[in-house]
């Protein structure tokens, strides 16, 4: 694996398997267990830098770490373009002259955990958390992970991903690693919300849920904001979820053993409703248990795996 | 004193020797005596007439630290530049005779090249209520362009009035053609790298609507629209039909528009971002055929210092801009001289008589290099070749996109009104 991972797309085949196994082994190692710490990165230093908010992934990182033995220090930098406050820079000097290992790097700017990694700042790992609307590479790693407990295996398996791709970084990562792995992957949105050049990712794309909901092996539902409508991406929020949500009848039209995710936090009502997200083929709450192990995988292979 | 060239070959042409004296070309022919005159030797080198310079942000007043007038006007004469545009986007803003004046008298005090304020189109650059034009015109600055340069006079009828209203006095306004509201928070050129990327996209559509409604307008009301930095195929394509249908339409391109392409952004390296953004091989390949056939009609730097702390971060925090006046000439050479689009005598036509006409420079630039005509020329040894190093520019800022890079071509002397202001490539 390379030294960062700041794209889904730093992931070989081989790296991907890799980190899903990997979290397999994490899984295994601490499910079940009154002590679920590991001594692994035992004096490591992970730091979460935090621009902008997310309690669950700072949450699931900060558990990650801490099963693994590390320390880890939380950095909340909130900031925003207009008052920018210390600089990304600053920031990341600070954390140096600290001794961090690991920068784990949450920004409302896409493409700031790369500056961050390749600027000569700082020579720590940096793992990108999510970044504007560019990626969240761990998020389809858990996505990957839970999708492979449920359907054996990604490889060949038909993919849904359905809302607001033109401002998803969770969607960009998933298509990403879900084609490296296999999948057969789709876009569904209504054509405002895909983004310009989607024809040259490595998907499919369909402005029509239902065609694509009666052959699909699993379907993503992404959290699409009703202030979206103001910005004339779609006429309203009932229009979106008519045409786009997963309700019961959609619901029904998904093969017996589909699944259905949602990297949250969801609108109830609006992508999905209720009564999909509680059902019993909702892996959604499992998602973010997943989150816990695949963490773990990528900071064990980033500092303690991959250098020895 | 009086200078004299022995054997520069102007435009590219047969080795010449030229007498400068008081200001003026005393002569220009073979074997002239030296008269007492200083000789420089310029074997191996051209001559061409002094550059013009359309679109340079010189950041004086307001922003000091990123540039003064004296510093670059340095650059403009290291570049091989004796006149440059200076745009309105300063803090205060150049809307008032008061401001050009003061930056016009800056740019008199230096010494290093003539500059010639560019007034704005709107008070402070508002795009509101028309700035008072007419006396920044009558002002000792004598402005004929007028531009909101770095935003656009997108309101057709404000556009249609600024056209109308400089018909009076011949002046021209240069517009920053960018739909505002089609590039609320852009970064970069829209397409499948933006997308990937996750940088909000900056259309082609934006530019060609705004240059499209602008050259009927200009036709409309028959009076002088320039469009500033084309970027894209598409804007190419309106300017040339604009053209073929007579209509009084001038337009200019980066040296960074004609060499470089949106992949530089792959790297978030906010070096690259730069308004408009950089585009697609596709349209770098059709401006450099619109320079070449004339559809455009300039070369203009859009030079724009920033200082470290506003490029040395995130991508979406940085400020659009890049160095240009240093680096223009090499530029050229590489994208349009040595690729065979144009020869000297079109890099001189592009880079200074078209500009000069454009800027209604009175005569004193962009003229021939001919007895009688204003002193103001360059001489450039076409064969050498540097490696640009950001740390060496005159300019107080540093954000050249061509750090590390090895271009063609070194301004050797830049001679304004007769006196050097560079030598050696070095400033006199």
């Amino acid at each position: 694996m390379k030294d960062h991972l700041l794209s889904a797309a730093d992931l070989s085949r081989d790296d991907a398997i890799l980190v899903l196994d990997t979290s397999a082994e994490m899984a295994q190692l601490t499910e079940g267990r009154s002590v679920k710490k590991l001594p692994t990165l035992r004096g490591r230093a992970v730091v979460n830098l935090f621009f902008e908010d997310s309690t669950r992934t700072r949450t699931s990182f900060e558990l990650a770490a801490k099963r693994l033995s590390a320390d880890v220090v939380n950095f909340s930098a909130k900031g925003s373009s207009v008052s920018k406050g210390e600089s990304l820079k600053d920031t990341a000097l600070t954390l140096e002259a600290m001794g961090a290992d690991c920068v784990v790097v949450r920004h409302w700017a896409s493409g700031a955990p790369h500056r961050l990694a390749y600027s000569g700042w700082i020579r720590s790992s940096v793992v990108n958390a999510g970044d504007g609307t560019h990626e969240h590479p761990t998020q389809a790693i858990l996505d990957a992970y839970t999708l492979r407990k449920h359907l054996g295996s990604v490889d060949g398996r038909r993919i849904t991903i359905v809302g607001d791709v033109l401002h998803s970084r969770v969607a960009r990562s998933n298509v990403l690693l879900l084609a490296t792995l296999g999948a057969e992957v789709t876009l569904v949105a209504p054509p405002t919300l895909l983004p310009v050049g989607v024809e040259h990712w490595p998907c499919q794309t369909s402005y029509d849920l239902d065609s694509v909901l009666v052959k699909a092996d699993a379907v993503m539902m992404l959290r699409v904001q009703r202030e979206r409508m103001n910005a004339a991406f779609f006429p309203s929020a009932r229009e979106y979820s008519r045409r786009y949500g997963l309700d019961a009848r959609r619901f029904a039209l998904l093969p017996d053993d589909a699944v259905v995710l949602h990297p949250g936090p969801m609108n109830r009502g609006m992508e999905i409703t209720a009564e999909v997200a509680d059902s019993d083929r909702s892996v959604i709450v499992e998602q973010v248990t997943n989150g816990v192990y695949v963490r773990m995988a990528v900071l064990y292979l980033l500092l303690a795996g991959g250098r020895e | 004193m009086s200078w004299l060239i022995r054997g520069a070959r102007v435009l590219g042409g047969e080795p010449t020797d030229l007498l400068l004296d008081d200001e003026r070309i005393a002569d220009v022919g073979r074997r002239i005596s030296s008269r007492g005159a200083t000789v420089t030797d310029a074997d191996g080198l051209l001559a061409l007439p002094g550059l013009v310079d359309l679109h340079t942000h010189l950041r004086e007043p307001g922003r000091e630290d990123a540039e003064t007038v004296e510093t670059g006007t340095q650059a403009a004469a290291l570049g091989g530049f004796t006149a440059v545009h200076a745009m309105a986007n300063t803090d205060p803003v150049a809307d008032t005779a008061g401001v050009v004046e003061q930056v016009w008298r800056l740019g008199r005090e230096a010494g290093y090249a003539d500059v010639r304020p560019v007034g704005a189109v709107t008070m402070d650059l508002a795009g509101e209520r028309l700035a008072e034009l007419g006396a920044m015109t009558d002002s000792a600055a004598t402005v004929r362009v007028f531009s909101d340069d770095g935003r656009c006079v997108s309101d057709a009828v404000l556009m249609r009035r600024a056209l109308e209203y400089v018909k009076a006095f011949d002046g021209v306004i240069a517009q920053h053609a960018q739909e505002p509201r089609l590039t609320e928070g852009a970064q970069m050129n829209e397409g499948e790298l933006a997308g990937r990327l996750g940088l909000r996209g900056w259309p082609s559509v934006a530019e060609e609507a705004i240059v499209a409604r602008d050259v009927l307008l200009a036709a409309h009301v028959q009076s002088r629209l320039h469009v500033c930095h084309v970027s894209t195929r598409g804007s190419v394509e309106i300017i040339r039909l604009a053209k073929e249908r007579g209509f009084p339409v001038t337009a200019e391109v980066t040296p960074h528009h004609l060499a470089l392409t949106e992949d530089l952004a792959a790297t978030y390296d906010p070096r690259y971002k730069v308004n408009p953004p950089l585009r697609r091989a596709d349209d770098v390949a059709a401006l450099r055929v619109g320079l070449a056939d004339g559809t455009i009609d300039a070369v203009a730097t859009d030079h724009a210092p920033h200082p470290v702390e506003d490029k040395d971060c995130e991508w979406d925090a940085a400020a659009f801009g890049m160095l240009g006046l240093e680096t223009a000439l090499s530029v050229v050479q590489e994208t349009m001289v040595d690729t065979g689009l144009l020869d000297w005598a079109g890099v001189a036509d592009r880079m200074s008589a078209r500009p000069a006409r454009i800027g209604r420079c009175d005569g004193s630039h962009g003229r021939p290099l001919a007895a009688g005509e204003s002193a103001n020329l360059v001489l450039v040894d076409p064969a050498a070749s540097r490696v640009i190093d950001s740390r060496e520019l005159a300019s107080l800022s540093r954000n050249t996109p061509y750090e590390g890079m090895t271009l063609p071509g070194r301004v050797v002397a830049t001679f304004l009104r007769g006196r050097p202001t560079v030598l050696d490539g070095k400033l006199a």
